[in-house]
């Protein structure tokens, strides 16, 4: 229902975007768009074709010897590895939660929806030491842990953990509003029809929702593969085996191979950049559904 | 859906399966090169020797930082600093290892060693030529910050023993340091982030940097572009080295960690740190490459400063000597 306001909203907008006596004079739009422009450059564009551009300096083949190098490799696979754990994780978490919120009222609801938004308040590095206070040698459970063989910062499952941490918060978020927009009226009319919980779920809420919640997991991802502040205090930086994508680029511009660097380092601004494409995609489907949904209500 | 989430957890706990043949070195940040070429060198000697394959994980750091995970339970089963007093604190914080670490191995636990140099712009426009030279006006002075990093502390330490040496007292070397920063216009953190400062951003006329770090900086970036100065006195910074007793012991690999700080006094070691400009302390290699390195009068921390404890008690501690002339 929601969404038809959203797509009328929109439609008046552009009526009103083509009516000449609303709009500013020339030389104001011109000024503003210049502006955005000499902004976008100097802030996107520019950043982005140097990343390119230094990567390729020493020709195409040192190029792919820094992304084959069994170093660069291992640090591919982690970053792959950490967000395909932190982002279903994530996903089952947000559905969860947003539905909670959005579909009920309980009490401390809004002290739920503050704690979700905590990792975007804490600074990355505050959330890795958070990890190494809880499970260092000198933390709470750390000598246990290394005890009984127990890995978990300085490996794997703590670059993991703190993924999962930085990334909590965006598929909720991105839920919440729109399922609140969208209202119970479908489920309580799915339950009196005698659907089970699991049948509303699947067959009517996840439904409803099914793009803003890609748009969630895709922003989760983008995050989770970019993360440095936390993953870089809970790695250990051990070569091969407990360095991520982010933090490989920053050991070898730090060790002057430049070209190799931005050679990984543009790996990544590719992965950012499929993920800012299918964001697009998403976006053009979200609004396409809306205005079909909306011929079917003008029928 | 299950067996998604088996391959995962299997994946998860994968890394502590395969370590039982790996030791892991916990090291600082310019070490890299030099461990590249070492490593292998080893894994070949062990192999001759026994027959066994091992692997050499290494982790690069800030020097602080890197000790500060190794007692945060970070599992090294050596550690290879530029300063004792980064190994000395995996005894004060975490009783990782035994307090007189020092005395097991050779040249106090040091393989190599290296110096505080100079680095100036080519032709030398500011003709600085030893310590007295910076504190003229008009010099800019780039070093990295003596707080956080050990590039620092050796380039104060050496900068107050120059004076010492030369017969002044505390307070002429207090009154040196205070003039020598009042030429320095930014401190970076680490060595690397200075060297940056220097090279790439074109900031000061005189960078104060290992004496590796140096030859480094002439290979990678630009050798006609610097120029290197000796100084007259400088201070002797030893890399130090150790075992990590008690993560060697748990992970049962304390026979093959001790075989690899043996082999950093091995000639074909030594000669490997040579080729990265890091002086061999091992006497046999120290004669041979003599001529390799300029003779410079090197006095060491324990000398002039009685203890680097006490060096980092007195100068760098907050509300020590540093941190009053610095905000001067």
């Amino acid at each position: 229902m929601s969404s038809i306001a959203v797509s009328q909203y929109s439609n008046y907008q552009s009526r009103v975007a083509h009516n000449r006596a609303t709009s500013e004079p020339a030389w104001i739009r011109w000024t503003l768009i210049g502006i955005t422009l000499a902004f976008l450059s100097v802030f996107l564009f520019i950043p982005l074709a140097a990343v390119f551009t230094e990567a390729l300096r020493k020709g195409v083949e040192t190029y792919f010897a820094a992304l084959v190098e069994p170093d660069a490799v291992a640090a591919i696979k982690l970053t792959l590895l950490a967000a395909a754990i932190a982002v279903p994780l994530n996903l089952v978490f947000g559905v969860a939660a947003a539905w909670a919120i959005a579909k009920f009222e309980f009490k401390g609801k809004s002290i739920l929806i503050t704690l979700i938004d905590l990792p975007f308040a804490v600074s990355p590095v505050i959330a890795g030491l958070i990890y190494v206070l809880v499970f260092g040698l000198q933390g709470w459970f750390g000598a246990w842990l290394i005890e009984n063989d127990y890995k978990v910062i300085f490996a794997v499952p703590g670059i993991v953990l703190a993924t999962i941490f930085v990334t909590f918060p965006f598929v909720a978020r991105e839920l919440i509003p729109l399922m609140q927009a969208q209202g119970k009226e479908e489920e309580e009319a799915g339950l009196v029809l005698g659907a089970s919980g699991w049948q509303i779920l699947w067959r009517i809420t996840l439904p409803n929702v099914k793009w803003g919640l890609l748009y969630g997991v895709i922003l989760t991802n983008a995050r989770a593969m970019g993360e440095f502040g936390a993953v870089s205090v809970v790695s250990g930086h051990i070569r091969g085996l407990t360095n991520t994508m982010p933090l490989h680029v920053e050991i070898l511009y730090n060790e002057y191979n430049y070209a190799a660097a931005f050679a990984v380092a543009s790996l990544l601004a590719f992965l950012a950049l499929v993920t800012v494409a299918l964001k697009s995609f998403i976006e053009w489907k979200i609004e396409r559904d809306a205005s079909n949904e909306e011929k079917l209500s003008e029928q | 859906m299950f067996k998604f989430i088996v391959v995962l957890a299997s994946l998860f706990f994968a890394s502590s399966v395969f370590a039982e043949t790996s030791i892991l070195n916990v090291s600082y940040d310019v070490s890299r090169e030099f461990y590249k070429d070492l490593n292998p060198a080893f894994v070949k000697y062990w192999k001759d020797k026994t027959g066994e394959t091992i692997t050499i994980k290494q982790s690069h750091g800030g020097s602080s930082k890197q000790a500060r995970s190794v007692i945060d339970g970070l599992q090294a089963d050596v550690i290879t600093m530029n300063q004792s007093l980064d190994i000395d604190i995996l005894h004060e914080r975490g009783k990782l290892i035994p307090k007189d670490w020092q005395k097991r191995l050779a040249s106090n636990s040091a393989p190599t060693a290296s110096t505080t140099v100079f680095l100036v712009r080519k032709g030398n426009p500011k003709n600085i030529r030893d310590w007295n030279d910076l504190v003229r006006p008009g010099v800019g002075i780039i070093l990295p910050n003596p707080k956080t990093s050990g590039n620092g502390r050796y380039s104060y330490l050496a900068a107050w023993g120059s004076v010492i040496k030369k017969g002044g007292s505390d307070a002429d070397a207090k009154d040196y340091i205070h003039r020598f920063f009042k030429n320095v216009p930014i401190l970076d953190a680490g060595g690397r982030g200075a060297t940056t400062s220097f090279v790439q951003r074109g900031i000061g006329d005189v960078l104060l940097t290992f004496e590796n770090e140096v030859s480094l900086i002439i290979n990678e970036l630009g050798g006609d572009q610097f120029e290197v100065v000796y100084p007259g006195i400088s201070v002797l910074a030893e890399n130090p080295i150790s075992l990590v007793d008690k993560v060697a012991d748990k992970r049962n690999s304390r026979k093959v960690s001790q075989a690899y700080l043996d082999f950093h006094y091995s000639d074909e070691a030594q000669a490997i740190a040579v080729k990265h400009s890091l002086r061999p302390r091992a006497e046999a290699a120290a004669d041979k490459y003599k001529d390799k390195f300029k003779p410079l009068t090197l006095f060491t921390i324990d000398e002039v400063f009685g203890s680097w404890a006490n060096a980092q008690k007195v100068h760098f501690a907050d509300g020590g000597v540093f941190d009053q002339i610095y905000v001067k």
